[in-house]
């Protein structure tokens, strides 16, 4: 059973967002980590800083691999984990609790509705799996 | 073939058991019209005997500084290369060795390498050395490009007293991304501060200074530092490995990237190549880091070892995002300039740089006694210095080079407004009777 | 379980002890030794560097025993695909090292460094008859510098005709030097499809060539051995578009005298001292990566260009329109007079010798290998070939186990998931120096892994076992970098 919390919503690139009032916690997938291997390093950017939506944020490394991070909406920067310089595997550890990544206060609503469900992820993911 | 094992029996058995004919078989497509229809036309083989007169031969032809006395410079230097270093370098194991990508049956080569990085990290007063780049031209090229990558800033501002050599590599690799390069001009004979001053805007994404510069002179590290952190650019330090077992290391003056030429340290001269591109930066700035790294870890026994890591910066990863193109690094260089600095060692590799000074203080005073002969800068110097000649310095580098004395570097070439000077360097090498013999050679030529 | 006795584990920082000394340096003979007379005092180090104490014994013999530690060609089999881990001849290294050669200054005045200049030269010109280029630079450090070159004087010929392009087309089976060097070239990097087999899609080229293109850069043969046919259409097509076809040299060993890069049509191409013409690995470098093109790139050749008037060489600085400069100096020359020893010692059936047996020598292993690992492309392969550990997979066994595995069996492993089109992808490159009866203790080696795939797999994923460390935490070296010794906290 693939791990796809049924409250959040996701990206074909692989990033969850956590809808909090006016803001989105963001952070990768379980597949996406299990895909990446141990992480090592994430970087972030900065609080205040602006992203706009399926644009890069950032990128996450691993020993033999790195990806970008794609901000699944658009918004300001409001919070940055400082805990993943410490302990990247905790992204491993706990994809969708410890491991999240930025808080995006929002621009707006409409690009929310625009992400994929639980279950459309689920479905892309199990393509993706052999 | 004597590189070429099979024999034609073991050839025809292998061919069998392929299943083909004859190697041209093998070779099916490939467009007859694409093919060679000829014998490359190369010099026909020579057996070894004939190949090694005929070399000797062609290296004959060259002034090689074990039969001429060589007092050139300006990059690259007759340095004391101990007895031990080809030796082991020459050892199979490590020079017919490859990249330590599979680190288990590598730990030799990590493992010097690994203290290689040390080393380089403590001459130069830093947190952490790279596995080595090329060359220190290209070293510098490289540290311009990651103060571009760190700052976002397009501007860079190199001190006149950089080698020109140099500032021509870092032209050529600030092409692609467009870089914008201003200098900054000499005083007497070291970096104008004022002049750097007035060059640094919040454009700028490093200040580059040469200590001791290309002519020789020292410069003022830290205050290079202020102006740059100032402005909220990284300050470049371009040193010499060798001379920072006695000068103060630009790590303590302010530098954020130093870079430099370790040929200094047991590499041969080799008319220019290959050579040691030394490359240290700050803590902070580690993973924008060109370059190899090696570091220590443990085995599934607890055992120590060491791997190459933080691979996802180079370019078998990260592809057109990597920090840099540069895949190998100079290993064998780094290993002898290991080996090197393990022989002279905390004693040893000071000794050098005082005898240099030294050596280089006696030359200098001696010369500047010929009349008509001046020293051009007053600028305080260490190994090297620019002398004012009043004859043209290429008449008296060739009338010299007839008395076996490589007299040093004219320095038209690299820029007019120095056409009457030569650039002199003297390292720990240089006996008192052979400085004795250049200055008597030098007050005749210039008569 | 360890099963090799422990492995040597000191670094030359532990064997330090104070006032122990292993140089040798003569006495101060001038007047004034002491350089807090001479220099102003904020420019002298207050506390020596923290550098070793160690007697010459201690550096012999801990570099000795390090060096055991290391596979190299001299003592195993070294398949990796794409570095052409063949023989290093020890003729060329006492040639490079002729007191004439290395103990020759860059700076000599050029009328005393003549027989360096004609070597450069008679070498430049070796490599153009073998590359069928008009000119060829020695200068490049390496072949990515070898690359950035290439693209740069493409780069300053579309300048030069007043256009601008901004792209640079490199299939997805590249090495990844080829879209890094592009990118520090100030160019974006459109990746094509390949087939899969490795060849160029046409289609896919096709759709992509325009006049914002100003180059495609491929390997040939390609990254998985095989040779691309279509490659005078590939070319011609590229040049009805003023597209610059540039050809990545790593894979030389498998054309040398059969064909020529100039003969198909390509533009610019690099070479790879340290592959084919035998300079040796060093343990990752230094390597030398000479650039050789068609005459219309000439006037953008890096400075200074070597050229030969009468029986005389000099250096010619006088170009307007060069790029510029890699490296300080003129190129790694200690790596060229081993490649110009190389070429003289084989001649020119030697060197047609090379490719064949290489060739030979690949496909051999790949029938041998064929019943037990997947194939990555029907037919014969040049120089290399690519197998896919696929099959191995589904019993839980990748490739990078088999590669440790191999370790233990005593042969360094192929290159492993390179090109990144393969899936598990194991790149075998035994070279032409190379004996069958080698090649089959390889082989059976292969082929017992494969069984010990299905019949004991524990064996491998323990694997290695007989090295001095066994696998190493590389993520801990990634999370935690410790990348230089520093002196254990005193009790």
């Amino acid at each position: 059973m693939a791990n796809v919390p049924a409250d959040l919503r996701y990206t074909k690139e692989h990033e969850w967002a956590k809808l909090e009032g006016d803001k989105a916690r963001v952070g990768i997938t379980a597949f996406a980590q299990e895909q990446l291997g141990d992480v090592v390093f994430v970087e972030l950017p900065k609080a205040g800083s602006k992203v706009t939506a399926m644009k890069t944020f950032g990128v996450v490394e691993s020993v033999k691999a790195v990806s970008d991070l794609f901000a699944p909406l658009s918004g300001e920067v409001v919070e940055v984990n400082a805990e993943l310089p410490k302990k990247p595997e905790v992204v491993n550890t706990d994809p969708y609790g410890k491991g999240w990544m930025i808080v995006i206060k929002l621009d707006g609503t409409k690009e929310w509705e625009g992400l994929m469900s639980a279950a459309d992820y689920e479905t892309l993911v199990a393509a993706a799996g052999h | 073939m004597r590189y070429i094992s099979n024999t034609p029996a073991q050839q025809r058995e292998m061919l069998a058991t392929i299943g083909a004919g004859s190697i041209e078989d093998l070779l099916a497509r490939i467009p007859a019209k694409a093919r060679l229809s000829r014998p490359l036309n190369v010099p026909a083989a020579m057996a070894e005997t004939d190949l090694v007169r005929l070399l000797r031969g062609m290296s004959a032809r060259n002034a090689n500084a074990d039969d001429f006395v060589c007092f050139l410079g300006a990059g690259s230097y007759d340095h004391t290369v101990p007895s031990p270093i080809n030796h082991l370098i020459s050892r199979g194991e490590f020079f017919t060795a490859y990249t330590p990508y599979q680190p288990e049956a590598s730990q030799g080569t990590l493992r010097s390498i690994f203290e290689y990085q040390t080393m380089m990290a403590e001459l130069c007063g830093m947190d952490v050395a790279n596995a080595s780049l090329y060359d220190g031209a290209s070293s510098l090229a490289e540290a311009v490009l990651m103060a571009h990558a760190v700052t976002e800033r397009n501007a860079i501002v190199l001190s006149k007293g950089v080698n020109p050599l140099y500032r021509q590599v870092v032209e050529t690799y600030c092409e692609g991304p467009g870089l914008r390069l201003k200098s900054a001009a000499l005083g007497d004979g070291s970096t104008d501060l004022d002049a750097v001053r007035k060059s640094v805007t919040g454009q700028t994404a490093a200040v580059v200074i040469q200590y001791p510069n290309f002519f020789g002179c020292l410069e003022d590290v830290k205050a290079a530092a202020e102006i740059a952190h100032a402005a909220g650019a990284l300050l470049i330090v371009v040193a010499d490995p060798v001379n920072l077992g006695l000068l103060t290391p630009p790590g303590a003056l302010g530098a954020d990237l130093v870079v430099g030429e370790g040929q200094g340290l047991g590499v041969p001269m080799t008319f220019g190549g290959p050579n040691l591109g030394v490359f240290a930066v700050k803590q902070e700035l580690v993973r924008r880091m060109p370059g190899r790294l090696v570091g220590a870890t443990v085995d599934l026994d607890g055992q120590r070892g060491f791997v190459l890591t933080l691979q996802t910066r180079e370019q078998h990863i990260r592809r057109e995002k990597a920090t840099s193109n540069i895949c190998t690094n100079v290993a064998l260089c780094a290993l002898m300039a290991t080996i090197h600095v393990a022989i002279m060692g905390k004693v040893g590799l000071r000794k050098v740089g005082e005898l240099s000074t030294a050596k280089a203080h006696y030359a200098a005073e001696a010369f500047a006694r010929i009349p008509g002969v001046k020293l051009k800068f007053s600028a305080p110097f260490f190994k090297e210095f620019a002398l004012e000649l009043p004859k043209s310095p290429e008449r008296v580098v060739k009338r010299l080079t007839k008395d076996k004395i490589l007299a040093g570097v004219p320095l038209k070439a690299f820029d007019r407004s120095y056409k009457d000077c030569l650039l002199v360097a003297v390292t720990e090498k240089r006996t008192r009777e052979e400085i004795d013999a250049y200055a008597a050679a030098l007050a005749a030529a210039v008569a | 379980m360890r099963t090799a006795k422990p492995a040597y584990d000191k670094l030359i920082f532990e064997l330090s002890r104070p006032g122990r000394h292993a140089y040798s340096l003569p006495e101060c003979d001038v007047p004034v030794a002491d350089p807090a007379q001479l220099l102003p005092k904020e420019h002298l180090r207050e506390k020596p560097a923290e550098l070793p104490e160690v007697s010459e014994l201690d550096v012999v013999r801990h570099y000795s025993r390090l060096s055991q530690m290391n596979y190299g060609v001299d003592t195993h089999f070294y398949p990796l695909g794409s570095c052409t881990m063949k023989y290093n001849p020890k003729i060329n290294e006492d040639m490079a090292r002729l007191p004439g050669f290395a103990r020759l200054h860059p700076l000599t005045p050029e009328g005393a460094a003549q027989g360096a200049l004609q070597l450069m030269h008679e070498l430049s010109q070796d490599l153009a008859e073998v590359s069928g280029m008009d000119l060829v630079s020695l200068q490049p450090a390496a072949g990515a510098q070898g690359e950035l070159a290439g693209v740069l004087m493409i780069r300053a010929y579309h300048l030069a005709r007043g256009e601008r392009r901004t792209k640079v087309l490199i299939p997805d089976s590249a090495h990844g030097t080829n879209p890094a060097s592009t990118a520090l070239a100030g160019y974006s990097v459109v990746e094509l499809r390949s087939e899969a087999n490795g060849d160029v899609d046409l289609l896919d080229l096709e759709r992509h060539l325009g006049d914002d293109v100003a180059a495609f850069m491929i390997t040939q043969p390609n990254t998985l051995g095989l040779f691309e046919s279509k490659i005078h259409q590939i070319t011609d097509m590229c040049h009805a578009k003023g597209v610059q076809v540039y050809m990545d040299g790593a894979n030389f060993n498998a054309i040398l005298g059969i064909t020529r890069p100039g003969d198909l049509g390509f533009d610019v191409c690099h070479f790879n001292l340290h592959k084919t013409f035998t300079t040796p690995h060093g343990g990752g470098g230094p390597g030398a990566g000479p650039v050789g093109i068609k005459e219309h790139l000439a006037p953008f050749l890096p400075t200074p260009v070597l050229v030969k008037d009468g029986d005389d060489y000099a250096f010619d600085w006088n170009r307007p329109q060069s790029i510029g400069k890699l490296q300080a100096f003129w190129g790694n020359f200690g790596m060229l007079v081993r490649a110009w020893t190389y070429i003289r010692t084989m001649g020119p059936d030697g060197l047609r010798a090379v490719s064949d047996n290489a060739v030979l020598n690949a496909n051999y292993v790949l029938k041998r290998l064929e019943d037990h690992y997947d194939r990555s492309a029907p037919g014969p392969c040049m120089h290399e070939c690519v197998v896919s550990a696929r099959r191995q997979k589904k019993l839980g066994v990748t490739a990078i186990d088999i590669a440790k595995r191999l370790l233990d069996l005593g042969f360094y492993a192929p290159t492993t998931y390179f090109p990144l089109i393969v899936e598990e992808a194991l790149m075998i490159e035994p070279t032409e120096t190379e004996s069958k009866e080698t090649l089959d203790e390889f082989c059976d080696a292969m082929i017992q892994i494969a069984r010990e795939a299905q019949e004991n797999p524990q064996l491998i994923h323990e694997a290695p076992v007989t090295t001095p460390v066994r696998r190493l935490d590389q993520t801990a070296a990634a999370r935690q970098p410790r990348l230089k010794w520093t002196p254990p906290e005193t009790a």
